[in-house]
C-alpha cells in the first residue's frame, strides 16, 4: 500500500523565536520534496521537526496508509544530517554492518548488503578501512550507504550532496530516482538541484513561507 | 520488523560499543591504569605500617574504583551525539530506554569488569588478605555497575555541555555514595568477625538492581529532552 507524508499546520521554534509558522504539505510515494532557502531560513529546522527530533510548537507529522505498527512516523524514516553517524574508529564495514543490523528493515521492504551498497556508492573495494582514513566526500558517500543497508520508505536529507564531486551528484541522484521508484519518499534540504523531478518548498525565513511550483 | 529481532539489535549495539571502546582514544585502559595509579600510591603516602594498609585496604581500593568509574563517564553519550549517532538512536523502534541500557553494560564491561580483575593486585599492594581480597573483589562486581547506570543519568543530562566531565561527577557523587558506604561495610564485615556480610552485601546488590531500571529511564527522558 502506497504511503503518504502528511504535514499539517507545522510551526517550530529555536529558543523563544519561532522559525517557521503554518507549514503544510502532502508527499505521495515516488514523490521527492525539495527544501530549499536561504542560510537561516529554517530548512534544517524543518527536517528535525519531520524526524522526530526537534518537536513542533504546533502542528503534526503524520504517515497515512502504511501497514507498519508504528508509534511515531520518525521510525519509517531514514535523516541523513550534517554529521554522518559514523565512528572514525571503526572500519566502515564494521560502521555499516552495524547501523545495518541496529535499525533492522522496515515493513515493505530490505536493505541490501553491505558489498552492493558500496559499490552502488562508487566506492567498493575500500570498506576494510577505518572510517576516519577517508576523504570528507568519500565519508559523505558511505554515510549515504547507510541509506541502502536498512530500509526506510521516507529519506530525509539534509544537504545531502554539500561534500560531492559532479559524478558522485549523478550517482545519487540515480540512488533516490530508484528510491523513488520503489514507492519510496524523498525530503531534501539542498542548495544544489539534486537532479531528480521534485516539487519545492521554498523557505523564506519569517516573513512567510509558500510553496513553489513543480520545477 | 520480522528479520532483525530486538536481540539481534542490542547485541550489535553492544558489540559495536565494545569494539570502539578498545580501539584508540575508547579509553577502556584509561580507567583501569587510574585506579591502579590511584591505589599504588597510597602505600606510599601511608608508609610502610602494613596493619594500616591491610585496615584501610577495601576502602582504598573502592575510592579508587569509583573514581575511575566515573572517569570517562561523560563520553558516554556526547560521543554518539558529537558524530550524530544519538539522531539515530532516538528514532529507532527500539525503546531508547534499552538503547541506553544495553549502552550502560558495554561501558560497564569496558570500564568497570577490568577493575574488578585488577583488584587482586592492587589488594596485593595493600598487604590485604585473601578473604579480604576476595570480598573486596565481589562487592565491585556487584556495586560497580550501579555506578555506570547512576552516571549514565548524568552523562545524559549534561550531554549537550562540552565540558561536561566534571559536572558529570559532581552530578552523580552524591549518588553514588550509598554504592560506596555498604560496599566497604560488606567488604570489612568479611574479615572483622561480629559485622554480618550478607545484609550490606544484599542491600548492594538491591541498589545495583535499583539503579539498573531508574537510571536508564532517567537518562532516556534525558536525552529526549535534550535534543536539538
Amino acid at each position: 500500500m502506497p504511503i503518504r507524508l502528511r504535514v499539517e499546520g507545522l510551526s517550530a521554534k529555536r529558543g523563544e523565536d519561532l522559525i517557521f509558522h503554518d507549514i503544510s504539505f502532502i508527499v505521495a510515494a515516488g514523490e521527492a520534496l525539495i527544501v530549499t532557502g536561504p542560510n537561516g531560513s529554517g530548512k534544517s529546522t524543518l527536517l528535525r521537526v519531520l524526524a522526530g527530533l526537534l518537536v513542533p510548537e504546533s502542528g503534526v507529522v503524520r504517515l497515512d496508509d502504511t501497514t507498519a505498527d508504528i508509534s511515531h512516523p520518525r521510525e519509517l524514516c531514514h535523516y541523513l544530517g550534517h554529521r554522518n553517524a559514523m565512528k572514525r574508529e571503526l572500519t566502515v564495514e564494521e560502521n555499516l554492518s552495524f547501523w545495518k543490523s541496529f535499525m533492522g528493515d522496515s515493513v515493505g521492504g530490505s536493505g541490501i548488503g553491505l558489498e552492493e551498497a558500496t559499490e552502488a556508492l562508487g566506492l567498493g573495494g575500500i570498506s576494510h578501512l577505518p572510517f576516519g582514513y577517508l576523504s570528507a566526500g568519500q565519508q559523505r558517500r558511505m554515510a549515504m550507504a547507510k541509506l541502502l543497508v536498512a530500509y526506510r520508505p521516507v529519506w530525509i536529507l539534509d544537504e545531502p550532496t554539500a561534500a560531492l564531486d559532479a559524478a558522485a551528484d549523478r550517482l545519487f541522484a540515480g540512488l533516490v530516482e530508484r528510491h523513488l521508484g520503489a514507492g519510496g519518499i524523498v525530503i531534501a534540504a539542498t542548495h544544489q538541484p539534486l537532479g531528480v523531478a521534485a516539487r519545492e518548498l521554498r523557505m523564506t525565513g519569517f516573513t512567510g513561507v509558500c510553496e513553489g511550483a513543480e520545477s | 520488523m520480522a528479520k532483525h529481532s530486538g536481540g539481534t539489535r542490542m547485541i550489535s549495539l553492544f558489540l559495536r560499543d565494545l569494539k570502539l571502546s578498545m580501539r584508540a582514544g575508547g579509553g577502556a585502559l584509561i580507567g583501569v591504569l587510574f585506579f591502579m595509579t590511584v591505589v599504588a600510591v597510597v602505600p606510599f603516602a601511608v608508609g610502610p605500617d602494613l596493619n594500616l594498609l591491610s585496615r584501610i585496604g577495601p576502602a582504598i581500593l573502592w575510592i579508587g574504583a569509583l573514581l575511575a568509574s566515573l572517569l570517562g563517564l561523560d563520553r558516554l553519550f556526547q560521543a554518539e551525539r558529537e558524530d550524530g549517532s544519538l539522531d539515530l538512536m532516538l528514532m529507532q523502534e527500539t525503546p531508547l530506554v534499552l538503547t541506553v541500557l544495553v549502552k550502560c553494560l558495554a561501558h560497564w564491561t569496558a570500564t568497570g569488569l577490568p577493575l574488578v580483575i585488577a583488584a587482586p593486585l592492587l589488594g596485593l599492594f595493600m598487604n590485604m588478605n585473601e578473604v579480604a581480597i576476595g570480598a573486596t573483589m565481589l562487592t565491585l562486581l556487584v556495586g560497580t555497575p550501579a555506578i555506570t547506570f547512576i552516571g549514565a543519568t548524568g552523562a545524559a543530562v549534561a550531554v549537550t555541555l562540552p565540558r561536561g566531565g566534571l559536572l558529570v561527577s559532581i552530578l552523580v557523587l552524591p549518588l553514588a555514595i550509598p554504592v560506596l558506604i555498604f560496599g566497604v561495610s560488606a567488604a570489612y564485615a568479611a574479615v572483622q568477625d561480629p559485622a554480618p556480610f550478607l545484609p550490606p552485601l544484599l542491600i548492594l546488590i538491591a541498589i545495583t538492581l535499583f539503579f539498573a531500571v531508574i537510571g536508564p529511564l532517567a537518562a532516556a527522558l534525558a536525552l529526549r529532552s535534550a535534543s536539538d
